[in-house]
């Protein structure tokens, strides 16, 4: 409950304090980005499945998503949910022949399949105009649209987290030969994971939509995916709050760095590499926020005594 | 209640388990011992459904599980430990019990009129579950359901005695504390059958005492059917009235522990047999 009190209060900040035009722009993409990396987060943190191909689930968000608004002229909400539902669809289909196997197995596929995705959208070019892109998107992704939805999605995902499912996504990541031996079906826990994060990412990837009001086929390749599970690895595998905060950070870093742009993606691997060996588990490790809230409480409490 | 009988076991050409056949019976607890590699744990693989045995079937309440995969057969009611631990290690200890805890299924089997055939139906026990929307939205059965499997899983760690270690995240835990957490974790599933892999290993002799009396303890109060593999002789001689003695994957003798005790082909797997020697 604090929790949803915190995150509610974050949420009126970023929709509601006065800001420029190109700091709203900042807030819009922070919270795109942190839907996607919730998404990865979910897989990879606490599941323990490494994805590198999870752009493709958000570019079927975004296609599904512009192709309603603009050729059948759908609402906006339904588009976007729709958006989530198709990468569900999508990520089901391929998590049938491909979650059975444990270890590095799914990794390797998921490079083959977002590339595959994003090379079907490419080449399709009587239905999304292939790599001319996609104009003229309604912008319908405005700040409070997406604050309101980055913090509804934050709200479940840290509940779902703190129940059931969170300790039978934790179990098979930490031991799936245990877990089995518990009760627990792991290659269906498996698919729970990744349709659920499959519906983040596609979530994210209408948003873009929305924002950019123009989409394409490279903005979601191979790079866009491997930042994806980057940025998770960043802020900490098997930490919600770690990834989102490494993920609003790198937006932050690279927004800043815009003005020498050519050279961005050398700040952001040098970044890595230095969280990499200054804090190999991330930067929150497997923590939450407030676990280190908590810590700091105790230790007050004990020096108080 | 568990009935091996005429299980073999290949792996390539190694027959880990030739011709295994024994039964438990309800209420029982029950010792394998054997020199390494005498296909103990395989057996405990076998039975929880890790491995699906070449040939041969198991019975468990009177209807075959042999092809069942090792969840369903969880579900049914065996739970067990490992010998090489394997505990979530990156979650606190009480979420460890939580999540077992979780998992407990309710069986009603039914004798088919026609048939005789046994038929089983699983269903999650309505006191730790809730459904998929209740998690996301922490409405409905969720506080109440939280709250119960917390109670529980913190009243089994204080019966193997790691209630003050709840917080503490389980990979951190020593050596003979994580066995008793896996215990613990095994008996939050409310299991039947409860099948211990060499609980003692690693100990000193001051924590195998202990553990004596929590095996003992809880397969008395728990209502178990329990069956331990052991290399500790002195524990398994003392706490198990039934034992059976294991060599290169056939049973070579059965009994209570001083009929083991006195039989010579365990003394000759153990100590080596007169022949040998003479070589």
């Amino acid at each position: 409950m604090k929790r949803n009190i915190i995150l509610i209060i974050i949420g009126l900040c970023l929709a509601l304090w006065p800001l420029g035009g190109y700091q709203e722009g900042i807030v819009i993409l922070m919270c795109i980005n942190c839907v996607a990396a919730m998404g990865v987060s979910i897989l990879t943190g606490f599941t323990g499945i490494f994805t590198l191909g999870h752009a493709a689930y958000m570019a079927l968000g975004a296609y599904t998503t512009a192709i309603m608004t603009v050729r059948y002229g759908v609402h906006w909400l339904p588009a976007v949910i729709a958006g989530g539902l198709m990468a569900v669809i999508i990520a089901w289909l391929i998590g049938v022949p491909t979650l059975k196997l444990t270890g590095d197995y799914y990794a390797i596929a998921s490079i083959g399949l977002g590339e595959a995705i994003r090379l079907i959208l490419e080449n399709w070019q009587s239905f999304t105009r292939g790599s001319r892109g996609f104009p003229g998107i309604d912008p319908y992704t405005t700040r409070v649209m997406a604050v309101t939805i980055f913090i509804l999605l934050a709200i479940l995902m840290f509940n779902m987290l703190d129940s059931r499912l969170g300790r039978e996504l934790k179990a098979s990541r930490d031991d799936s030969t245990a877990a089995s031996l518990m009760g627990f079906n792991t290659p269906h826990t498996r698919m729970k994971a990744l349709v659920i994060s499959a519906f983040y990412c596609g979530i994210a990837g209408s948003m873009l939509g929305g924002y950019m009001s123009f989409i394409q086929p490279s903005m979601f390749d191979m790079m866009k995916s491997t930042e994806l599970t980057a940025v998770v690895v960043f802020g900490g595998l098997g930490s919600m709050s770690g990834s989102i905060l490494g993920s609003a950070a790198i937006t932050l870093i690279m927004e800043y760095f815009r003005d020498i742009s050519q050279y961005r993606m050398l700040i952001y691997g040098l970044l890595l590499v230095i969280i990499m060996v200054f804090r190999p588990e991330g930067l929150l490790g497997s923590h939450e926020v407030w676990d280190f809230m908590r810590f700091n409480f105790r230790k007050e409490a004990d020096k108080n005594a | 209640m568990l009935e091996l009988s005429h299980v073999d076991m290949f792996f390539g050409g190694i027959a880990a388990l030739h011709d295994m056949s024994f039964t438990i019976h309800k209420g029982e607890l029950m010792g394998i011992i054997g020199p390494n590699g005498a296909g103990k744990t395989t057996i405990f693989n076998i039975i929880s459904g890790v491995y699906m045995p070449t040939a041969g079937t198991i019975y468990f309440q009177g209807s075959d599980i042999t092809p069942l995969k090792a969840y369903q057969i969880n579900r049914l009611g065996i739970a067990r430990t490992f010998q090489n631990l394997r505990l979530f290690t990156r979650s606190t200890v009480l979420e460890n019990v939580m999540t077992s805890a979780q998992n407990r299924y309710i069986n009603t089997y039914k004798e088919e009129f026609f048939t005789g055939n046994i038929s089983r139906t699983n269903a999650p026990d309505p006191e730790s579950w809730y459904s998929f929307i209740e998690s996301c939205l922490h409405l409905g059965r969720w506080k109440k359901t939280e709250q119960v499997l917390r109670f529980k899983s913190m009243k089994l760690l204080e019966r193997v005695g790691l209630a003050d270690r709840a917080n503490q995240i389980a990979g951190t835990l020593p050596y003979g504390m994580q066995r008793r957490l896996e215990i613990a974790r095994a008996l939050a599933l409310s299991p039947k059958l409860l099948m211990l892999d060499e609980p003692a290993a690693g100990m000193n002799p001051e924590e195998v005492f202990e553990l004596n009396d929590l095996i003992t303890g809880i397969h008395k109060d728990f209502d178990l059917t329990t069956l331990v593999i052991e290399h500790h002789m002195d524990l398994i001689m003392k706490i198990c009235p039934h034992i059976i003695c294991l060599n290169f994957g056939a049973k070579i003798a059965e009994g209570s522990s001083e009929e083991i005790q006195n039989n010579p082909e365990v003394l000759a797997a153990y100590l080596g047999s007169d022949e040998e020697e003479v070589i």
